[in-house]
């Protein structure tokens, strides 16, 4: 396991700047979720770490060891990919030996078996061991790809959205699954996502890309309560925040554009009135949409609430982030 | 639930079966005939009107394979009696086997040209085909062009240059020429072909195996050639039909060494009188190795051809 830093890292497809100057460092041992929406940056971030881009400009560094002109088997880096993830030529159980048996890794076939036996049954997939790939279902499929991955003990591992294609059950499974792995290795993992529950959930830092920037980098908690951007504050959170003009409300500070308000940033009984529009119950959560001076609101109420479309209630901001016009914080 | 495929009836069905049957009774009736003439006796293979049953016999392959000599009485009686079935085939034409004719040796010839220029043409293309389908190659455009072009004309339109060339590198009449014309002119097709195969191959299987410790060649020969087998197949048997039925460069560049069996048939008619039968026999015999390869392949064929006629 090691430490992935990179300093300057920028990259362009033709006009399109992929990356720009991206700085940061994956602490040894840390679950690193890059989170941004498509085309931020985030696979191509996962890509050059691996090695399978290179960067026009930058430093990319594993272990100390700057990765400059190194192939991606040289790199010493296991990757899940989104999808056609599998060798649809060969079995389970080919797939899964595949890395092991390797020119750079030439395991003996005890250790194989092992390795290969103790991660089908981590991800419960033992039983499909000699199905042919093609014969799986796609959580099967995704379960074989990750299993690719951990059977090895890489300097570090990436995944490319590896849950977004399965259900919701299997993804809260393999979610805790994920977690205990690396929290019980001591991995090493660079992530991409753009589900803010697998962010929150699994994270030790998440990184905040947009068109290619990192714009934040931080705890998930960190990130979530001191958001440094109207973009990044809208990253995180459910119900998403509530980006309102900022003479809406009294007190804005000097040169503010919008107030941003998260739920828990809506005082509910104080201040002045708002009309309900509707109140879904989501079982774990209750929200409520509220019209605030022509503007949508969303919040969430007590589970309990009388509260029904049409009805009053009074609001009041509490401690919100105000953004300038370029969408930064104003603290 | 909705069905987008209709069922189809079975009056239908039984209509579009009977045009199928009628379509090869039509195109399966020359071949036929074909075999059935290297059976016939050489009055039956030219009676009028033609005869549909007669009495099979092996003369149309003896004669193929054989070369005779007229002989008298005398030397008849002289040889004593005939040693062998097909002896005495060729005694009751009045004449005696001299020796083996040359067909074995040209139908060897197309073995090995055909295969040879097929096996060359495979290497040669796949990783062609590969490097245009992966990798940013400067002018990649103009150059697959350029190889297309190779096949807007008929390729015998430079058989005089072909010609004075093989003659002064020593080429004519060699197995060694044959191949790497044939190679030639079929590797354009391959190209193009291949490219179209590993285009569909999606590149993250190759990215995978690169991260999973793999060099590039061995990504490509552990994870790209297996799922370009069909592709492969299919572009080989298109190959090597082309290589095994060539005529007009092998009449023009071989004549002994590398003849094949094309430019070969026809000269038996020329031997001993008309003799289609033996004709027959040779064609007959020449048909067979390519169907073998054919059906050994059927299955990879009929995927390829519908290959990638579904876009996603």
């Amino acid at each position: 396991m090691a430490e992935v830093s990179l300093s300057g890292v920028t990259k362009s497809f033709g006009d399109d700047l992929a990356l720009a100057d991206v700085t940061m460092t994956v602490p040894d041992g840390s679950f690193v979720v890059l989170l941004g929406p498509t085309g931020a940056g985030k696979t191509t971030t996962l890509r050059m770490v691996s090695g399978l881009d290179v960067p026009d400009a930058g430093q990319i560094r594993i272990g100390g060891r700057d990765m400059a002109g190194l192939t991606p088997a040289q790199r010493d880096v296991a990757m899940v990919f989104q999808q056609y993830s599998l060798y649809p030529h060969l079995t389970v159980r080919q797939n899964l030996e595949f890395p092991l048996k390797s020119p750079v890794l030439r395991t003996p076939p005890a250790e194989i078996d092992r390795k290969v036996g103790e991660v089908a049954e981590v991800l419960q997939i033992s039983h499909k061991l000699d199905n042919k790939a093609t014969a799986l279902s796609g959580g099967e499929m995704q379960r074989v790809s990750i299993g690719r991955a951990l059977v090895r003990n890489p300097a570090v591992y990436l995944m490319d959205e590896p849950l977004s294609s399965l259900d919701a059950k299997l993804r809260s499974d393999l979610r805790i699954e994920l977690k205990r792995i690396q929290a019980n290795s001591g991995a090493t993992l660079l992530y991409v996502t753009h589900d803010q529950i697998e962010a929150m959930t699994m994270a030790t830092h998440v990184g905040v890309l947009d068109k290619g920037r990192l714009v934040q980098f931080g705890t998930p908690r960190e990130i979530y309560e001191n958001p440094v951007s109207l973009y990044a504050a809208s990253r995180l959170g459910q119900p998403r925040i509530n980006l309102l003009p900022a003479d809406l409300f009294a007190g804005a500070p000097e040169g503010a554009r919008s107030i941003g308000l998260r739920p828990e940033q809506i005082l509910q009984g104080e201040g002045s009135d708002s009309m309900v529009r509707r109140v879904e119950h989501l079982g774990d959560q209750t929200r409520l949409h509220l019209v605030f001076r022509d503007h949508d609101l969303v919040t969430v109420t007590d589970a309990h609430t009388k509260l029904k479309g049409g009805d009053i209630v009074k609001i009041r901001p509490r401690n919100p982030y105000y953004f300038d016009a370029a969408g930064a914080r104003i603290v | 639930m909705s069905f987008s495929v209709t069922e189809p009836n079975p009056a239908t069905k039984w209509l579009a079966g009977l045009l199928v049957v009628g379509y090869a009774v039509i195109t399966l009736i020359p071949l036929l005939w074909i075999i059935a003439t290297g059976f016939k006796s050489p009055t039956d293979s030219i009676a009028y009107p033609p005869v549909v049953l007669f009495e099979p016999t092996l003369e149309g392959y003896v004669n193929l394979f054989t070369d005779r000599t007229r002989a008298t009485e005398q030397m008849l009686a002289e040889a004593g009696p005939p040693q062998t079935w097909y002896d005495e085939i060729a005694r009751a034409r009045g004449t005696v086997i001299s020796g083996p004719s040359r067909y074995g040796e040209r139908f060897l010839n197309s073995v090995i040209i055909g295969f040879g220029s097929t096996a060359l043409c495979m290497i040669l293309g796949t990783a062609a085909a590969y490097a245009f389908s992966r990798f940013r190659v400067p002018l990649k455009d103009d150059l697959l062009f350029f190889i297309l072009s190779t096949r807007m004309m008929p390729p015998i339109a430079v058989a005089i240059p072909i010609f004075l060339m093989f003659r002064n590198l020593g080429l004519n009449d060699t197995h060694i020429g044959m191949i790497l014309l044939y190679t030639a002119v079929n590797l354009s097709l391959s190209v193009w072909l291949l490219k179209g195969f590993i285009d569909e191959i999606p590149v993250e299987y190759e990215e995978a195996a690169l991260i999973d410790g793999y060099t590039r060649f061995q990504a490509f020969y552990k994870v790209v050639l297996p799922q370009a087998a069909t592709g492969i197949a299919s572009t080989a048997i298109f190959c090597l039909i082309f290589a095994w039925n060539e005529y007009a460069f092998a009449v023009l560049l071989t004549s002994g060494t590398a003849q094949t069996a094309p430019p070969f048939i026809p000269n038996i008619i020329g031997v001993n009188g008309k003799d289609w039968p033996a004709v027959a026999a040779g064609a007959t015999i020449f048909l067979v190795p390519v169907m073998v390869f054919t059906v050994l392949l059927r299955k990879h064929l009929l995927r390829g051809i519908t290959f990638g006629a579904v876009r996603k």
